[in-house]
This record gives structure tokens, sequence and C-alpha cells, in this order.
């Protein structure tokens, strides 16, 4: 699979490494809700950078990742959609609505450290 | 159309050649910038709905030449069950698979012409162009 999973203190960074496929995004789904309760996160960063295409396939894996987070106790943030690929999202008409997202993968970082962080 | 390139599409993984297949045909016909990503995007899209719905098709990338000016066709092809109402089809959020309905929508945003073909029991052939600006 193209994604690696660590524990960073309280949180959990996803990363993707290449384009991935359905089935990666499904894996990633699984092991994410999987891993978010044995290690007690707080928070979770996927770090998007690498996705070249985010189709509504992508969007709506996402989008499900970020709400089973949520009712599992703890938040999601998307870091790092390139500027080309958020072109493409807002044509497509699909905008991560409703979750949080970050400039890159410190951002979420210090999104999630954040007190005053937005609840959505 | 002539075409250049043909991606047969059969499971996901295809999914992922036929855009970057497509992308990398772009770059060549002269598209730049967010029209590459737009591209590949709209080609994902009309990919996945092979997968979804008639399980194996084609995915055809070409130029596509009119009156001076130039861009890229697409032709997603399939000899699966067809869509009933293509103005259904067409509508945000309408699905019967598992989806977010925003697939063929979509990709009609993406695109600068797009249209469909689709007979009941025969199959589903999607064409869309996108022009150099």
């Amino acid at each position: 699979m193209s994604i690696s999973i660590l524990k960073q203190g309280d949180y959990l960074i996803a990363t993707v490494q290449t384009a991935m496929a359905d089935a990666d995004l499904l894996e990633l789904r699984e092991e994410l809700a999987v891993k978010g309760g044995e290690t007690r996160a707080r928070g979770v960063v996927i770090d998007v950078a690498a996705i070249d295409v985010m189709d509504s396939f992508t969007i709506r894996t996402l989008l499900e990742i970020s709400q089973v987070s949520k009712l599992r106790g703890a938040d999601v943030v998307i870091a790092g959609v390139q500027p080309d690929v958020a072109v493409s999202m807002v044509q497509l008409g699909l905008t991560l609505r409703g979750v949080h997202t970050a400039l890159d993968l410190d951002a979420g970082i210090a999104l999630l450290e954040s007190p005053a962080q937005a609840t959505s | 159309m002539s075409a250049k390139v043909r991606v047969p599409i059969s499971s996901d993984y295809d999914i992922v050649a036929a855009r970057q297949r497509g992308r990398s045909l772009a770059a060549e016909l002269g598209f730049t910038g967010s029209d590459l990503t737009i591209i590949a995007t709209a080609i994902s899209e009309v990919a996945r709905n092979i997968v979804a719905y008639a399980h194996s098709g084609e995915v055809l990338l070409g130029l596509a030449r009119e009156n001076g000016r130039r861009g890229m066709i697409i032709v997603a092809r399939d000899e699966g069950p067809g869509i009933p109402d293509i103005d259904l089809a067409l509508q945000d959020g309408f699905s019967t698979g598992a989806s977010l309905g925003l697939g063929l929508p979509g990709a009609r945003r993406l695109m600068d012409e797009f249209e469909i073909e689709s007979t009941i029991g025969r199959g589903t052939t999607v064409t869309m162009r996108k022009w150099i600006s």
C-alpha cells in the first residue's frame, strides 16, 4: 500500500506516497479506524500533497474517514491539497465541506494543537 | 478521432493508469497548469463509471481539431447495461451505485464538451473534449 501511518504524540500522521487507487483509499479508511483506537489518537493529519487527482471517490472516502474519526473522538485535518488539485475539485463541484484543511503537514498539526480549533 | 492511446479498463488500478496516460498526453498536446489535473480528474470519473457499472471497457485518448483550434478528445466506452435515464444520470447527487453521484455531472463541468450515448443492454459511450485556451 502506498500510505504510511505514523504516531506522533497524540496524533496520527497518514502520508500518501503515490497516486492512490480506490483499494488503497479504502485500506487507509480501515487502517485509520483501527489505529485511531489502538493509539488513542486525538487527531489525524492526512497529508495528501502527493495526490495528483482528487476525484469524487477520493473526496467521498476522505469525508468518510473524517466522519468515522470524529465519531471515534479524533479530529481529522486534510493537509497539502495541491493548487491544481484544488482548482479541479472546485470545478468538479466538491470541496471537502465540513473537513478541516491545512496548507501542509506542519500547519495541520498546528491546527490540531490549537485550542481555538473550529468545530465542524 | 485518431486515437493515440487506448487504455483497457477493468479495475480501479486501470482508472489510475488511464488518468496518468491522459495527463501525459494532455501535456504532449500543449495543455498546461491546472488543465492537466482537470483533464486527469475527468478521465478518472468516466473510467470509474465503467468499473462501477459495466465492469470493463476502454478509454481512448487523442488529439481533437476543429476550426483551427486544438484540444484533446476522450472517449470512454463500455458494453455494459446502459444508462436508462441520461438526464437523471447527469443530475448532481443521483447515483444508483455507491458514490456521491457527482461523477458524470462533475466530468461534464470539467470539460468543454460532453456527450453521452447509451443503449440499454448494449452499452455506453461518453465523449468529451477540452480545447487549449
